[in-house]
This record gives structure tokens, C-alpha cells and sequence, in this order.
């Protein structure tokens, strides 16, 4: 169907030079649906991709993908029905018990997760949960700094996705385990700010189960042509609900089978 | 509160329970109504399901998370006590017309000690020790207060709120799963409904074993051999009715299901 507002190029290049400043220089701004109202999905993810290729154009390696938006209780917020995607530049990853540096973030929040480390290329339509977890090297513990460049973390779906689902950082931690050696569904999850618990939950928070994440981020990535190739890594959702940190805090996250995930924030 | 009252009191929660007639809050009628009254309240009316026949088979543990503890506005858990007559197998059909008057349903580890528990000085380790086995368990919670409009006495005085329980079919050795962190999921009627982990319980399901055995212990009382002890809720706590289905998976120790009747 034609869209008589539809964006320019030129519209979706200034978007993502907008955003990407944002992140690189830790300045919110505002929404960019407040300026493009009728951006579609498609425009917001043209945006997305844009930022990407920028970064690339830079030497910036993607080393994989994130989802967001996961919980049915998130998804009922944002009145939609399925999970957003980002990508994951090299430069995210922070090493274990690494510290993370609040200059450089604008409102980050803290999520536990269950990653995976892509063994083979995987592609849609039709990638189901069967096909991910034969096409998995390994998975492991993972926390996501996420940190939206919006003026108070408020914003709608097509703000998000452009702005790269929030994707900020990552830490990678514990101990990597193959698929078939524990239940992701019922894999408890215990995060602790400064020592006290502060949120739980167990992998089936996750669209029941964490690999089922991966296999929808393959078929909405086929939407647009795209394959998740070998070697992807993939942060497949929170499974607690996202923590706000600040300089001074130290998070501990204790997975059941796969040990922990440490961070601090200075 | 005199001891004559106390009686009146366990008599009047006793007969509600029987009938399935819910009562006042006794914190709206007796405002000076302490945490110690309530205990006495709660041993009348254990007594008197014991003079009708019940046996004591263990323990709950209620008030563990910090959600209800707010709600409650204390820091410390209660206890109650567990008859013959409130245990179910899971995947067993529990009559909530007979049983049951306001009944919610909380997802929990269930431990059966083999050695007795004395406390106080009473330390984790003492704890697992003693166990035999831990169990996934639906505790179904049930208050004889209208409308669930408890203070912290009130629901001491009830028995805890304790309603009966449902028993999984898998039992693990404590020293084989990570009370701590293991994951729990509960559906209901086929739909994911929360998530939740040990650490929910006080931080560890076995700080919740730990707990009762030294706070019983100052009374001279010890957790038995034999005992089942239900350590307290990992998720939110949920309404349920005739017709729902409720299923509890727990990572590394098992599943338990309930159909309401």
C-alpha cells in the first residue's frame, strides 16, 4: 500500500546520523516519531540499518543480535504483538566483572538474559525453534546494558526500533554450555544490585523459552532479506525486568547451571 | 488478650474454616491484638482440628518475600500448620465448593526432613543435612477473613492462611540442585503466568527452613523426622476457580498440577 508521507533517504540518513550522535556523544533527544509521526516499522528499521552501516563504514565490526520487547507483559505495554530487534557492535562487549563507565551512557538499564553463540548460518521464513538449537554452538549467561536515547527512556515502537532497540553494551559471563544440557525454560535467574536482590525470574519469562526468541529474530530478519550468519551472537530478551544503575553500583546476576554475570558501574 | 478470648477467637476461625463462612478481621474488633495473641489463636484452632481427627504432618512458611512483607509491613516471616487432611497428589482435582473459600495459588519447594530439626543455632547447612528431599508444591492459600483483609495477626491467627497443598511427583536431594537460583515457571491454563526463582524465599528457600526451625526452637519446639515443610512462595500469589488448571515446573527438581473443581 502507498504511504503518501513516506520517508526520503535523505530523511532516514539525517534520522540515523541523529540517533547514532545521540549514543556516541550520551545526549538524549527527542522521539523522533514527534518529527516523522507516520514512520512505519519498515522506515524505523531502514533507520536502524542505516546506523549500522555507518558504523560499519567506520570498522566497526556487528559481532551479533539482540531482542528486545520479549515478555508478553512488555509487548501488552507497547500494543504490539511481536519482539523488536537491534544489532550488537563490537564495541558493546564488556569483559566480565568489567567496569562500565556512566559518561558514556545516558539512563542505562540492566537486563539478565540467556545468550547464544550461532554455530551455523540460520534462515527464514519458517526458522523454528528445532532449527536454532541445531544450529547453536553454545549458550551463555549474558547481561544487557540497555540505554535508550530518548528523553526519559519514553517512547513508542517505531522510536525504538530506530533507535537500535536500545542497545548499548553487554556483558558476557559465567560458563557456556551446550543447548541439550539444561532446560532453558525453567533456568532460574537471581539478580543482585549492591548485594540485595532485586529481581528474579526463570528462561520461560523469555516467549516461553529463550531459543524460541532466536528463531523469530530469524524470521523477521528474512522480512527484510537478512540471514543471522555463523558466528552471531544472540541476546535473546530479558528475563527480569530492566534494573535503572548508577556510578557506584555493582550488579551480580546468578544463573542456576551457568554461574554468574558481574558488572560495575563508575 | 485473655486466654478466654484467645479460645473464643481459634473457636470462631475454626468454625469459619469448617463452614467455609468467612469472619471480620480480628484487628478491626481487638485493636490491641499482638503477634504472640495470634500464635495462641492459631494452636486453639489447630486444636480442634485435631479433637475432630486431624494429624500434623508439618509446616508452612508464610511471609517469605519482600512484596507481601511490604504489604504486611513486617520483616519477618509467620508459620502454620499442616494436617493429613490438606495434602493432595498432584494432577489430582482439588473441590474448591468443599475444601476451599477465597483459595490463591502460590508455586513453592516442599521439603521432607529425615532428621529432626532443633533450633536455635540452626544453620543452612544443618538444614540440608536434615532433609531427605525437596519437592515442587502448590500451596493453595485460603483466608477465613473476608476478602483477604488481613493484617500480619490476622493471617497468624488463621493458620497462616494456609489452605491445603499439592505435592509434585518428583522428589531431589537437596545436595543435588541449587536451592538458590533454581528457576520456576507457572502456567496457568496453558498460558505462562510468572516466573520466579529460590532466591524469592528470604534469599533462599533454605533460609526459610533455617528460620523456623530457631524461631520454633525458642519455644522449645523442633521440626520432626518425617515433617513436610513448605518454605514459602517464589511468585506472586494468584487467584484461582473452578475450572482452572495450574501447572508449577521447577529447574533441577520437577513439575506439580492442580485442577480446581
Amino acid at each position: 500500500m502507498a504511504n503518501p508521507k513516506k520517508m526520503t533517504e535523505q530523511q532516514i540518513a539525517e534520522v540515523a546520523e541523529l540517533l547514532e550522535n545521540a549514543e556516541l556523544n550520551a545526549q538524549d533527544v527527542v522521539k523522533v516519531t514527534d518529527k516523522y509521526p507516520d514512520m512505519s516499522f519498515s522506515e524505523a528499521l531502514d533507520v536502524q540499518w542505516a546506523i549500522r552501516a555507518r558504523k560499519e563504514a567506520r570498522g566497526t565490526r556487528i559481532v551479533g543480535m539482540k531482542m528486545g520487547l520479549t515478555s508478553w507483559a512488555k509487548m501488552a505495554q507497547m500494543g504490539v504483538d511481536k519482539p523488536c530487534y537491534g544489532f550488537l557492535a563490537d564495541y558493546f562487549s564488556v569483559p566480565q566483572g568489567g567496569e562500565i563507565k556512566m559518561e558514556e551512557l545516558i539512563h542505562p538499564k540492566v537486563e539478565a538474559e540467556i545468550a547464544f553463540m550461532m554455530d551455523k548460518e540460520l534462515s527464514g521464513p519458517g526458522c523454528h525453534v528445532g532449527d536454532v538449537l541445531a544450529a547453536t554452538d553454545f549458550i551463555v549467561p549474558a547481561v544487557e546494558i540497555i540505554d535508550s536515547r530518548y528523553e526519559n527512556f519514553k517512547f513508542d515502537l517505531p522510536s525504538v526500533i530506530a533507535d537500535n532497540s536500545s542497545s548499548c553494551r553487554f556483558v558476557i559471563g559465567g560458563r557456556p554450555l551446550p543447548v541439550d544440557s539444561i532446560d532453558m525454560r525453567t533456568t532460574g535467574v537471581v539478580m543482585e544490585k549492591n548485594g540485595a536482590v532485586v529481581e528474579l525470574g526463570a528462561g520461560a519469562a523469555v516467549l516461553g523459552n529463550p531459543a524460541a526468541s532466536v528463531a523469530m529474530l530469524v524470521n523477521m530478519l528474512a522480512e527484510r532479506g537478512e540471514v543471522l550468519p555463523a558466528g552471531s551472537f544472540v541476546m535473546t530478551g530479558g528475563i527480569t525486568a530492566a534494573v535503572a544503575v548508577e556510578a557506584g553500583d555493582s550488579i551480580v546476576v546468578r544463573y542456576q547451571h551457568l554461574g554468574d554475570v558481574t558488572m560495575k558501574f563508575v | 488478650m485473655d486466654k478466654k478470648l484467645i479460645t473464643a477467637c481459634g473457636d470462631e476461625l475454626y468454625e469459619a474454616m469448617v463452614n467455609r463462612k468467612t469472619v471480620a478481621p480480628l484487628t478491626d474488633r481487638y485493636s490491641d491484638i499482638t503477634i504472640d495473641d495470634s500464635y495462641h489463636i492459631s494452636l486453639r484452632m489447630l486444636d480442634r482440628r485435631v479433637e475432630a481427627g486431624a494429624k500434623i504432618i508439618g509446616k508452612k512458611i508464610g511471609v517469605t518475600s519482600k512484596a507481601v512483607m511490604n504489604m504486611l509491613n513486617v520483616h519477618q516471616p509467620d508459620f502454620g500448620y499442616l494436617t493429613d487432611d490438606m495434602v493432595y497428589a498432584s494432577g489430582t482435582e482439588v473441590p474448591i465448593s468443599e475444601q476451599l473459600i477465597q483459595p490463591r495459588a502460590e508455586g513453592e519447594i516442599a521439603f521432607i526432613l529425615k532428621r529432626d530439626l532443633c533450633g536455635p543455632g540452626v544453620t543452612n547447612a544443618d538444614v540440608i543435612r536434615a532433609t531427605e528431599c525437596v519437592l515442587p508444591c502448590f500451596e493453595i492459600v485460603d483466608s477465613r477473613v473476608h476478602d483477604w483483609k488481613i493484617k500480619i495477626q490476622d493471617t497468624v491467627a488463621d493458620n497462616a492462611s494456609c489452605g491445603l497443598f499439592v505435592l509434585g511427583d518428583s522428589a531431589v536431594d537437596p545436595r543435588k540442585v541449587d536451592l538458590t537460583t533454581c528457576g520456576m515457571v507457572v502456567e496457568k491454563n496453558g498460558a505462562i503466568l510468572s516466573t520466579g526463582a529460590g532466591a524469592a524465599a528470604l534469599g533462599s528457600p533454605v533460609n526459610c527452613v533455617a528460620w523456623l526451625a530457631n524461631t520454633l526452637g525458642e519455644f522449645g519446639i523442633s521440626l520432626k523426622a518425617g515433617e513436610v515443610i513448605l518454605s514459602g512462595s517464589l511468585v506472586p500469589l494468584e487467584p484461582v476457580v473452578a475450572g482452572d488448571f495450574m501447572r508449577v515446573d521447577i529447574g533441577g527438581i520437577g513439575s506439580a498440577s492442580v485442577r480446581f473443581v
